[in-house]
């Protein structure tokens, strides 16, 4: 879809260019991250791409056409554009905003009016939004317009600088989801740029790593750059905690879980007795016919008769099968149960993940 | 110190104002106000005319900045009372030798504050167009020109307001508007059109002020209200 | 053309040199009326822009007072003042007193609202950061907020000091002196060069007073390594 051959881009009377030769290929509704350290050449590749910088050598081709061919003004229309303080115009209406590029390739105003009904629904953006100005929206608000004005038009191809870096890191992982979401759904060909390793890592099919004056260290799937890091400088730039960050790409639901100690309400209390000592955790979940209840120790079933006797406590909290599994590492070391109980839908009891079981997908 | 006395005589037994008189030439408030009006309106209007474009040019091709400046900095620095004695012997008793001296100071204050407001719009936003595919025509009349609105008008604001006092000062060679009046009153010692001719040149200076400020909150409903501040540089 | 040069000749001509109507004596009296407005104005404007400026109080009412003040004409406040002289204190009506009160309030608004902005500009958190290490609210704006707004201070008194040299010709309406009379006789009596030579002295000494101020005013500003920041924001 885009392929960028032995691009360079050299400012006049600087001795090293801003990015040498480089060479990258991607692929129809790939979702490419450019990250690296600063001076690494990602943002001025991006902008290469359309236009807004001129490469001094190579070619870039789009659908196997070169990008230096066409008229930059015409190319840009057929190319999303996204950047981190969104660039919304502050004297036109959030529903101007998105029709800007729509009403520049002369869509009707049906066309467009149709165009925004449909993208306020991917956008989850309230219809009353539209006849405000920008600067009555929340920053996570905005960054949702100018993602949604750049596939106004529906193009094919879009390009993002730094999307979610003006906004706090609740709202910026909102969006991200947000962002995973729509793109399963529209298969967009993206290139975004990030300093930020770990949204990379998220929202990336590939990632590419440059380095200083735009020399590619690696390109790969985030899973492959944190197994195998081509190099010292890889290793070094995605840092420390690369077991860790892999288990945030793996889903619970894609491994086996462990069955973990359960009973139904009925069993004895010494049935419930045994089991807790045989899985040694000190504790049992109570399940009825599927459904998870909670849980009991030794000591409330002191007295009791069966299982059930006791109310069961509830746990504090759950991991489903779209979880991470860093998000279940976490939910390990801070529950008291030393466990993450993996439910599905309607408190369904799957089973339990143990620190034990998620090492085995660190070191795996 | 006869005179003195003499004219200090005259304004004792004057009152401050005859109502009189002020009915009786109603015409000449008239036509002094017209004159004070047409001659700030036309003026700016032109001043307008030529500082835009000059503004325009000056925003694509920075290098024009400092000696456009310049230039037009050298006719500001002219006093207006000197400009237009300058001017008298050259272009006599006319509308002109007011007017030059008006385009002249509102070339520079519209020529800076159009220029501050082209350059007004923040970078990510002229990124933003340009990356959507507007045509640098597009980004100018789209984008860049209706940002600039408020601070343009801000500009003319202060340059109608000015104009307005500047007129008053052409009184001496007859174009003052109601600056006529005040110039009676120090001529003939007579306090009724000296006071008039203060009211109403002041009157007018604020009712245009006014006017212009809420023609800026109109034309900006994008702006959130309290941002304004002028500060002269 | 012809006529700049019969002014420049009027000018050279030694028998305008001397005399109590001579160029010293006009020039002195007419840079005697300027300072005295300038002192008066500074005195009174400078502290008002600084009490306001750092206590934060009455700022809009003063400000909204000053842009009125900024917008009357210069002949109506010489009118104006003249008027409640003449009623008020008929001896002192004539001469230099009514100029000089004109031309202070003249050069009141400009210097009020440039020293006002120049504290206000300063940066909160610096402030804030020299009340923390103990700075008393004298000591903050004595260290601190003056000469940080050092720099619009001395822009308010260029402007207002240009502005009260250009207009203190008009002095010469209420048989006041100063470079104005020649303009004004010379009007009258149909002396063109002696008109032209009073208005190129006053542009002269106008674009003098405007240099020497910019010059002051470097010697003034403290040495900031990087500039103020840009004003990115649209004013509305």
């Amino acid at each position: 879809m885009i392929s960028l051959e032995h691009v360079e881009k050299r400012y006049s009377g600087t001795a090293a260019p801003a990015v040498g030769d480089l060479t990258l290929e991607i692929g129809e509704g790939e979702t490419v991250a450019l990250v690296g350290p600063s001076g690494c050449g990602k943002t001025t590749t991006l902008k290469m791409i359309n236009r807004l910088i001129e490469p001094t050598g190579g070619r870039i081709l789009l659908d196997s056409t070169n990008v230096l061919d066409q008229d930059p003004v015409l190319l840009r229309r057929g190319i999303g554009y996204v950047i981190q303080h969104t660039g919304l115009l502050p004297h036109r209406t959030i529903r101007q905003n998105i029709s800007t590029v729509p009403r520049l390739v002369a869509w009707n105003d049906e066309r467009i009016a149709a165009r925004i009904a449909e993208l306020i629904e991917i956008f989850d953006l309230d219809a009353e939004l539209l006849d405000r100005y920008p600067a009555e929206l929340s920053g996570g608000q905005r960054q949702r317009v100018g993602v949604a004005r750049a596939l106004a038009a529906d193009p094919p191809v879009m390009l993002m600088d730094e999307p979610f870096a003006a906004v706090d890191p609740i709202v910026r992982g909102r969006l991200q989801d947000q962002f995973l979401d729509i793109q399963a759904r529209l298969r967009k060909t993206i290139v975004f740029v990030t300093h930020d390793v770990d949204e990379a890592i998220k929202l990336s099919d590939r990632m590419a790593i440059l380095n200083v004056g735009g020399v590619l260290e690696q390109f790969a799937p985030p899973e492959t750059v944190l197994r195998e890091p081509e190099n010292d400088f890889v290793r070094e730039f995605v840092g420390a905690e690369r077991g860790l960050k892999r288990l945030a790409l793996i889903k619970v639901g894609d491994i086996e879980v462990d069955d973990g100690p359960v009973v139904s309400p009925s069993a004895s209390a010494d049935e419930a007795r045994r089991v807790i000592d045989e899985a040694g955790f000190g504790w049992v979940s109570v399940v009825d016919e599927g459904e998870l209840l909670g849980w009991v120790d030794r000591h409330e079933l002191e007295g009791c008769a069966t299982a059930g006797e006791p109310t069961p406590r509830p746990f504090s909290a759950y991991v489903t099968a779209r979880d991470s599994l860093r998000q279940a590492l976490d939910s390990v070391v801070t529950s008291r149960t030393a466990a993450a109980v993996v439910v599905s839908e309607g408190q369904h009891y799957r089973g339990i993940l143990t620190l034990e079981r998620i090492s085995k997908e660190i070191v795996a | 110190m006869g005179m003195l006395s003499l004219v200090v005589a005259q304004f004792e037994g004057e009152p401050i104002v005859r109502w009189q008189w002020i009915v009786d030439h109603l015409d000449d408030v008239w036509s002094r106000g017209l004159q004070h009006v047409v001659l700030t309106g036309s003026s700016v209007t032109i001043g307008l005319a030529i500082a835009f474009p000059l503004a325009v040019l000056a925003s694509r091709h920075r290098w024009t900045i400092p000696p456009v400046t310049w230039a037009i900095g050298i006719l500001y620095t002219i006093p207006s009372f000197a400009f237009i004695f300058l001017l008298l012997p050259i272009t006599g008793l006319s509308q002109t030798t007011v007017g030059i001296p008006l385009v002249a100071y509102s070339i520079l204050i519209l020529f800076r504050n159009t220029l501050a407001g082209l350059d007004s719009v923040e970078a990510d936003v002229r990124e933003a167009a340009i990356g959507m595919g507007l045509s640098r025509r597009q980004v100018l009349w789209r984008v860049e020109v209706p940002l600039a609105v408020p601070v343009i008008i801000a500009g003319v604001r202060i340059a109608i307001v000015s104009a307005i006092g500047l007129v008053t000062i052409a009184a001496l060679i007859g174009r003052g508007g109601f600056g006529q009046f005040i110039l009676l009153g120090l001529d003939t010692f007579f306090p009724t059109p000296l006071l008039l001719g203060v009211v109403l040149s002041v009157a007018l200076a604020i009712l245009a002020d006014l006017l212009l400020l809420g023609l800026q909150r109109l034309v900006t409903p994008w702006s959130t209200p309290g941002g304004t501040r002028t500060v002269a540089t | 053309m012809e006529i700049i040069t019969d002014g420049f000749s009027w000018l050279t001509d030694p028998a305008n040199w001397s005399g109590s109507n001579g160029v010293p004596i006009r020039v002195w009296e007419h840079l005697q009326l300027s300072l005295i407005a300038l002192t008066i104005a500074t005195v009174i404007a400078v502290p008002l822009g600084l009490a306001i400026g750092h206590t934060g109080r009455g700022r809009f009412i003063s400000v909204q007072v000053a842009n009125i003040g900024r917008s009357v004409p210069s002949l109506a406040i010489l009118g104006l003042v003249f008027l409640i002289a003449v009623e008020r204190v008929p001896a002192l009506a004539f001469g230099s007193l009514p100029t000089i009160v004109a031309l202070a309030a003249l050069g009141i608004p400009v210097i009020l609202i440039n020293t006002y902005v120049g504290i206000d500009q300063v940066d909160r958190e610096t402030v804030e950061a020299a009340r923390g290490m103990g700075m008393s609210g004298m000591q903050v704006l004595r260290r601190l907020e003056v000469p940080l707004a050092t720099p619009l201070i001395m822009t308010g008194l260029r402007l207002a000091a240009v502005q009260i040299v250009a207009t203190a010709g008009l002095a010469a309406l209420i048989a006041g002196g100063g470079l104005g009379r020649y303009v004004i006789d010379g009007f009258y009596q149909r002396e063109n060069d002696r008109m032209v030579a009073g208005a190129i002295l006053i542009a002269a000494i106008s674009v003098l007073t405007d240099l020497v101020f910019t010059l002051l005013a470097r010697l003034a500003a403290p040495r900031l390594t990087s500039g103020s920041k840009g004003s990115g924001k649209i004013p509305a």
